[in-house]
């Protein structure tokens, strides 16, 4: 059994906060200066280049990529080989948000009651997922997650009868309703499968995997390729002005389901696409 | 086309611009988003003084992070303007000159904007370390127990927006995709 005080996951976490809101990480740059060689539509270029600008001047670390600095979304992967020390894990990430969105300057953008709201002024409470995974260590990734496009985000119980097809509309249709609320270009994250709970959590965990990566079962790498197609053949282009450039990429997850159900889940997410891991 | 829009700010000077053209403005405008646009509307309603003169204002749909020591603002970009729609009518009738955010508006504040000669225009949303550049003073000057949604008096020099609905009924997020789709 390794043990782990809990103080150096909130060290962890309040750095990954900081970090997250000012840099991207290379692939997903990587993609946008793709996305920008391939975009032909003059004013889509213009509002490409102030992006790669924003990027740059948010790397010098004053100025955050976005002034929604978003909720904390954390996924832990905790080894059953490790025995926590020193205070409960959901205490010690909250307080590595709180110490990370306030030593860093980050807008705090959580209200204590969704509907007679009230902000909790530290940007707590994160929203925390725990996995138990083999081994001694813990991954932690942290995402800071924007509402403007989380707003566009839609969940559908398909029936098994739409197939593949019902499936590559409504993504679709979800991106196009979006319009340039969600500040394209997106990432699109697709979780089919599961159950009400499940499909939302695969879109979600869908964004942070690397745009230069695929689905590992060849038929969902082509759908993921003919989905942004079909999206960026819908002219919408970044911030909606028009162009080639909605979507940056799409990623799918999926997993197995009931014989009754199909659900998709398409969670948008900005070109501010933010996720940075760490393992203690 | 490219705009300089510089004070005194009028309805005659927004009337020439077009869905599409590119607007860098100098002066002071007004930062409010979801909670300060109820405030004011109740505000409104109960004919009480409201923060600042909406007349010929500009009201940008921000909630900026908080300054670094030595800077007047954190980052200050867009938030979606859907979302102010049940509330801008009220503003429009009133007076209020342009509305800044990002993304689609309903009919209601499309209708409003055209018989009260307004424009609404879009920032760069995700760019709001560039947009932060042309931000000069920010100043807190209502609803400060709102935290990021408080309403600012914000000095801006060439804060460059694009126009969207324009006063003759255009719309680019309309036309940029219908042109681009029949290039
Ligand atoms: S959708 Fe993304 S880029 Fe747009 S305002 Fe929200 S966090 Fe920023």
């Amino acid at each position: 059994m390794r043990e782990l005080n809990v103080s150096s996951i909130t060290d962890a976490v309040a750095s990954l906060c900081i970090e997250t809101n000012h840099h991207l990480d290379p692939v997903t740059e990587a993609c946008i200066e793709r996305r920008y060689a391939e975009e032909d539509w003059p004013v889509a270029k213009d509002v490409l280049d102030i992006i790669k600008h924003n990027i740059e001047i948010a790397g010098e670390g004053v100025f955050p990529l976005c002034q929604d600095t978003g909720m904390a979304c954390v996924f832990i992967e905790l080894g059953q080989d490790v025995h926590l020390t020193g205070g409960y894990l959901e205490d010690a990430v909250n307080e590595g948000v709180r110490r990370g969105y306030t030593d860093g300057y980050l807008r705090k953008a959580i209200v204590k009651d969704p509907i007679r709201r009230g902000n909790t002024g530290d940007n707590t409470p994160a929203d925390i997922n725990v996995e138990i995974v083999p081994g001694d260590q813990v991954k932690i990734i942290l995402a800071p997650k924007g509402f403007g496009s989380e707003n566009m985000s839609r969940i559908r119980m398909l029936p098994p009868a739409a197939g593949q097809e019902g499936v590559e509309d409504f993504v679709v249709s979800v991106c196009e309703s979006a319009g340039a609320n969600p500040c394209p270009p997106v990432v699109v994250g697709v979780g089919i499968g599961g159950n009400f709970h499940k499909a939302p959590l695969l879109a979600k965990k869908a964004l942070l995997v690397p745009l230069d990566q695929s689905h590992p079962d060849p038929y969902y790498a082509e759908m993921e390729d003919r989905l942004l197609e079909k999206i960026n053949a819908l002219g919408i282009g970044p911030q909606g002005f028009g162009g080639k450039t909605t979507a940056l990429k799409v990623n799918i997850l999926t997993m197995p389901t009931h014989i009754a159900g199909m659900p998709v889940a398409v969670n948008i997410n900005c070109h501010v696409s933010r996720h940075k891991e760490v393992i203690l | 086309m490219e705009y300089r829009l510089t004070e005194p700010f009028t309805k005659e000077k927004v009337s020439a611009f077009r869905a599409g053209d590119q607007v860098l403005i100098t002066g002071t405008i007004y930062t409010a988003r979801d909670a300060a646009h109820q405030r004011i509307v109740e505000m409104i309603k109960r004919g009480e003084e409201l923060p600042f003169e909406i007349k010929n204002s500009i009201v940008y749909y921000a909630g900026p992070t908080p300054p670094k020591p030595g800077y007047p603002i954190g980052s200050a970009g867009p938030t979606t303007s859907y979302r102010m729609d049940p509330y801008a009518p009220v503003m429009l009738d009133l007076g209020q000159l342009m509305m800044i955010g990002k993304g689609q508006r309903s009919a209601e504040v499309k209708d409003a904007a055209l018989r009260n000669g307004a424009v609404y225009a879009a920032a760069i949303g995700g760019a709001a370390a560039v947009m932060a550049q042309s931000v000069k003073s920010a100043e807190v000057i209502a609803f400060e127990d709102l935290g990021a949604e408080a309403v600012r008096r914000l000095y801006v020099e060439d804060f460059p927006v694009t126009i969207v609905l324009d006063t003759a009924g255009g719309n680019l997020y309309e036309e940029g995709r219908a042109a681009y789709l029949s290039k």
